[in-house]
């Protein structure tokens, strides 16, 4: 089996021509989207050819300071993406977030390249910026619905939280329904990806591998690779942000501050 | 002469950057029943909220007993807040009852159906209503259930912000007998109110403090 055929810049634009069927549908259509389409289009080539530059220069240097730097440089915009996606802000939100996917990502990448691949070096790119950069889309959807989720039950909740602290329930007491809640909420979406994974959707990174010459069994091991990293992974950032949300609206004094809690400035 | 049951000493709550109440001393003591006057925008309700230990003060400090509170879910659980509008979670009327005593301060001590049941009945109202869901109670029948959930929890001190404001007058007399019988159970507590009804709180009341 060989690799996959290489696209030269002439493939590269039959291919952007496939992009003129939606566009034509939404000028045909009048669906208002062709500029948006348009501009996320440019934006989707000129970001991945970026991309392709920079992980060129990152693979060849095979520097350990600079792949490191370049992992916690992506930890740190899907941190602040996640936030971004919230409705509510409290002071130390974007720490908590960051925090949060720094922690969760770094653990898991590292049990998984140290501890299960068993890669050497342990910094090698091929290995640890796919990984990990899988890892931190999926902990930015848990962090950004846990978080969400924390957020909008504490504010409307807020008289029922109120109702079981004066009835002299402990900040944990008061918040455990909310907090579980909130986990739940982020770890819906990788529980139900799971499920149907290989029947409704054939993953991107094992289609990846197919394209790329990989024999399907064995593209078919990383993924099922992926998933249990992704799922802890999502686990621990989601509980790991809930959590420190909850230690900022909850003080040990046992007060609830739905006060610090601001809407979003849109 | 033993030490009060709950103290405001030097209080002050402020909103903003407007003093609702400042330099306040307030004593509430065993057998006490005690009525908070004052016009709409006094900081009645916010007063109840200090005592309970739910906000904290912006001066002054709130002691249990003459001491500085430290532990404010036992405080809480002596001292109950029964809001005007309670809020009473989600599921039925009997969970709402028995949330308060699967708290750890309440370790030990069970919900007894039976009390429930005489309370409600107490009360006025029907002992069907432990099966309905909170979602479809009436803002009176909530009022009910939000002081029985505290009555059954026996506190020390009673907190009532309003509370038979919207109630019919033989419901309010219920409530008035319901709060009579259970300060007359035990000698060691007392009742704060607060109401738009100067008579009514003159009636249920011995001594008023003023904001």
């Amino acid at each position: 089996m060989t690799g996959a055929v290489d696209i030269s810049l002439g493939q590269l634009a039959l291919a952007l021509g496939l992009l003129l069927v939606a566009l034509a549908l939404s000028v045909a259509l009048r669906l208002g989207l062709t500029r948006g389409l348009a501009v996320a289009a440019t934006r989707m080539v000129v970001q991945l050819l970026l991309v392709g530059l920079v992980l060129e220069w990152v693979f060849s240097t095979a520097n350990a300071a600079v792949i490191l730097t370049l992992v916690v440089a992506m930890a740190l915009l899907a941190g602040h993406a996640a936030v971004r996606r919230t409705s509510r802000r409290f002071a130390g939100i974007y720490a908590d977030a960051l925090v949060s996917v720094l922690g969760a990502s770094f653990l898991v990448t590292g049990a998984a390249v140290v501890g299960i691949l068993r890669v050497e070096p342990w910094y090698e790119p091929q290995y640890l910026i796919p990984l990990h950069g899988m890892l931190l889309g999926n902990a930015l959807t848990g962090i950004s619905l846990g978080l969400d989720r924390f957020m909008e039950g504490t504010s409307r909740g807020r008289a029922d939280v109120e109702a079981r602290l004066a009835l002299g329930a402990t900040r944990w007491e008061a918040a455990r329904p909310l907090f579980r809640d909130a986990v739940r909420t982020g770890l819906v979406p990788i529980t139900n990806s799971m499920a149907v994974m290989g029947i409704v959707s054939l993953p991107g990174m094992m289609t990846g591998q197919i394209l790329a010459g990989a024999p399907p069994g064995e593209a078919v091991r990383y993924q099922i690779l992926i998933m249990c990293m992704m799922a802890a992974c999502v686990s621990l950032a989601t509980l790991g942000v809930v959590g420190l949300a909850y230690r900022r609206l909850f003080t040990p004094d046992h007060r609830f501050h739905p006060d610090r809690l601001t809407d979003a400035a849109r | 002469m033993s030490d009060p049951l709950v103290s405001l000493r030097d209080a002050g709550r402020r909103i903003g950057e407007r003093w609702v109440w400042r330099g306040l001393e307030l004593d509430v003591r065993e057998g006490d029943r005690l009525a908070v006057r004052g016009p709409s925008g006094a900081g009645k309700t916010l007063l109840l909220r200090a005592l309970a230990g739910l906000d904290a003060l912006d001066e002054g400090v709130l002691l249990s007993r003459g001491e500085p509170v430290r532990q404010l879910p036992a405080h809480r659980a002596a001292v109950a807040l029964v809001g005007q509008r309670p809020a009473l979670g989600t599921g039925t009327v009997r969970e709402a009852l028995r949330e308060p005593f699967a708290f750890a301060v309440r370790d030990g001590r069970a919900y007894d159906e039976d009390a429930a049941r005489d309370g409600l009945a107490a009360l006025g109202r029907d002992t069907g209503l432990l099966d309905q869901s909170v979602d479809g109670l009436s803002g009176g029948e909530a009022q009910t259930v939000g002081l029985l959930r505290a009555l059954l929890t026996e506190p020390t001190v009673l907190l009532l912000d309003e509370p038979t404001a919207g109630l019919d007058p033989e419901r309010t007399a219920a409530v008035e007998r319901a709060v009579a019988a259970f300060l007359d159970a035990d000698a060691h507590r007392a009742a704060v109110w607060t109401g738009h009804d100067a008579v009514q709180i003159a009636r249920v009341t011995d001594r008023a403090f003023e904001l």
